[in-house]
């Protein structure tokens, strides 16, 4: 160890604004001036937000935002060889985690070690009571584990909100030769960043849980499936997974108590729609990902015809720390019906874009202005999204609408995956639905025909509206449309089309009728274009 | 690809396997890299086929279902610009509409000099730094017309090296 350790964020975001060129130069640097024996760099992921690299150096506990070259020399020669902070480039640390009255609500659970360890390190992991709960649970009996998850009332973070001790017991009570643990880590919800960076940032506590689901379940092998383009995640798990065969954590009779467990990574291939569970069971199984027909459900039939556990990453990073703490623990955050926190993904005109996790019941207008600071350039808010493209679109009058599990039931706003996506009044609403019916027509898998072909004709009239060649009518038969393509298609995918277009129509259906009616775009980006050839349907 | 290569790369991939089935895709992606235009020749999909002893017409299904997979050439350079509402709302439109016209190519199509492949992909998961494109394996985020343009200008002196 060195005097002074300077924690960087490389995190994919963080990339992108230059964190590993930087913390290559930093490197460089520290070289040049004979400083090796005196600093150390560490790369960790998302410290805060994303002004620039944020780069964390201890033990002064002084947080620097990097946007160049220049700047880190410029703490180099100044904090790190002459010890004088460089003020110009300090940023207040509440400024990267929430606001002062916000900071009561911020509770860490399975962000707990994301900005902290290095991810790379499985002995950073364990200093932090990594693997202590797998520890703590071979020591319990398996049905001891599953009524500890139930107890704790922990529920799927994926979106559905499924409560996982069932969804264990289910798997558990199974009769079978062969058992599976999956986890689903195709995020590809629209706004959804968070398995990704829970995936970059703290690996271990992924896996850690699902040797804790095999032992409780019955089951000796694993999959984590990832989307094809987290190539970030991909390596640091499969790191991971390596580090955790060495130090005996997985494969044969895993801290000497005699239960055996294989893990692997497989990767997808770009399919939306691989997120739906069966999907991805299917495509794990190397076929092309469309959904199953349910019933029989994964925790009696699922992978290779086997019962399987499918837990989202999230939902999976929180067992670890709900062994170790108790249910009771657990219980105490958050809501009765929804315990525990929930990590929210701040996206779109905000102030500060991000991640963070709070307990569950927090409102839309907490995150949105406690952590998100605000709408940007001052402008005004039209609507905020939530919950991924499946979710809900609200206008500012619902920011105070609590989120948890039953908000879509009490308010008609969904929780989802946490996706935050606030959208300032320079948008123009049907724009904003004919992007959103795109996506769902660009990922219909083609299977049944209410989601293929009810997509395509949402699309075409919404098409039609920016065009401002659509009449009153289509506004009816979009609305028609999106009721039959809920109630008749296979799976969520397209059950869920309604829930985005009905919120948008009916929320602001105002401009929806400017649209078909008065032939006007309140922002000036839909323009009249003349039908090509006359009746054209 | 000959046989011996992708004899190779199966064997690699034997040490994650934990089923049997359970490598066709992995398999494929590990082909595809292999090929510098990004594609899988109708050939070898054939002899992965026999090697993996599945029926031609699933490895067929299989490849024409994910959106990352090809069966023609594509580009030295693959461009996957986001178009979720993520990237649209902070000028995603904008940046898709300039690499059209820059390009001179739509969604699914390959410039004629076979430099770039233009095509739509959905969250990548980087709406911190929205909008996001994708060239091969990089991230580039953040995005204005102004550096996606000085990113293009790069790729393309870069190849006339």
């Amino acid at each position: 160890m060195t005097p002074i350790t300077v924690l960087v964020s490389v995190d994919s975001n963080s990339i992108l604004l230059g964190a590993r060129e930087f913390a290559n130069y930093l490197r460089t640097l520290i070289k040049d001036y004979n400083l090796d024996s005196l600093v150390s760099v560490l790369e960790t992921v998302a410290i805060g937000a994303y002004d620039g690299v944020v780069m964390h150096v201890l033990p002064d506990d002084v947080y620097y935002v990097v946007k160049s070259k220049e700047h880190v020399k410029k703490i180099v020669e100044e904090h790190l060889l002459k010890g004088r902070q460089v003020w110009d480039l300090t940023v207040d640390k509440s400024k990267l985690k929430p606001g002062e009255k916000f900071q009561v609500k911020e509770y860490r659970i399975v962000t707990r070690n994301i900005g902290v360890i290095d991810p790379k390190n499985i002995e950073e992991y364990i200093a932090r009571d990594g693997y202590f709960a797998l520890s703590k649970a071979l020591q319990m009996k398996p049905e001891e584990i599953i009524n500890e998850i139930k107890a704790s009332g922990l529920r799927g973070r994926g979106g559905a909100g499924f409560p996982t001790g069932l969804k264990w017991e289910f798997t558990a009570k199974a009769k079978a030769d062969q058992k599976y643990i999956v986890c689903n880590a195709d995020e590809g919800e629209p706004g959804t960043f968070k398995d990704r960076l829970i995936m970059e940032g703290d690996p271990h506590s992924v896996i850690e849980a699902m040797i804790i689901a095999g032992y409780a379940v019955g089951a000796t092998k694993g999959y984590i499936y990832i989307r094809g383009e987290y190539y970030n995640s991909v390596e640091n798990l499969r790191k991971a997974i390596k580090d955790a065969y060495e130090y005996g954590f997985l494969g044969e009779n895993i801290l000497g108590s005699g239960f055996n467990f294989d893990l692997t990574v497989r990767l997808g291939a770009g399919a939306y729609v691989c997120g739906e569970e069966t999907a991805l069971l299917e495509s794990i199984e190397g076929k092309a990902g469309r959904p199953r027909l349910k019933p029989p459900y994964p925790p009696q039939v699922g992978l290779f015809g086997k019962p399987t556990v499918i837990n989202n990453v999230e939902t999976l990073a929180n067992v670890p720390q709900i062994i170790l703490n108790g249910a009771e623990w657990f219980r105490s955050i958050g809501t009765p019906n929804s315990p525990g926190t929930k990590v929210f993904c701040l996206a779109g005109d905000v102030n500060r874009r991000g991640m963070v996790e709070l307990p569950m019941g927090v409102t839309v207008r907490e995150v949105l202005y406690g952590f998100g600071g605000g709408i940007k350039g001052g402008r005004e808010l039209k609507m905020v999204q939530t919950g991924g493209l499946a979710g809900t679109f609200i206008g500012p009058d619902k920011l105070d609408t609590p989120l948890d599990y039953d908000s879509m039931k009490n308010y008609g706003v969904s929780l989802g995956s946490g996706v935050i996506l606030a959208i300032d009044d320079t948008h123009c609403t049907v724009d904003i639905a004919l992007n959103v019916m795109e996506f769902f027509r660009h990922e219909s898998c083609g299977k049944c025909t209410p989601c293929r072909e009810g997509t395509k004709v949402a699309c075409d009239i919404l098409e039609k509206m920016t065009k401002f060649q659509a009449t009153e009518e289509d506004l009816k038969y979009l609305e028609q449309i999106a009721y039959v393509t809920a109630d008749a298609s296979f799976c969520g995918l397209g059950q869920s089309i309604n829930v985005p277009l009905l919120s948008l129509i009916n929320n602001f259906r105002d401009e929806f009728i400017a649209h078909v009616k008065d032939k006007t775009c309140a922002v000036g980006l839909c323009k009249e274009v003349k039908p090509k050839k006359a009746a054209v349907k | 690809m000959d046989r011996a290569t992708l004899r190779n790369i199966i064997d690699e991939l034997k040490s994650e396997q934990l089923e049997e089935q359970d490598i066709l895709i992995y398999l494929l992606h590990k082909v595809q890299d292999y090929y510098q235009s990004h594609y899988i020749p109708p050939e070898v999909g054939e002899m992965i086929a026999e090697e993996l002893n599945v029926p031609p017409s699933k490895v067929y299904e299989v490849l024409t279902f994910y959106t990352m997979f090809s069966t023609k050439p594509r580009g030295k350079y693959i461009i996957r610009v986001c178009t979720s509402l993520p990237c649209h709302v902070p000028g995603g439109r904008e940046i898709v509409e300039y690499l059209k016209k820059k390009l001179g190519v739509n969604f699914g199509e390959t410039t004629k000099d076979g430099l770039f492949t233009l095509e739509e992909t959905g969250c990548l998961g980087l709406c911190g730094v929205s909008p996001v494109i994708m060239i091969n394996d990089q991230y580039y985020g953040d995005l204005t017309v102004e550096k996606v343009e000085e990113i293009i200008e790069s790729l393309k002196g870069g190849d006339a090296k």
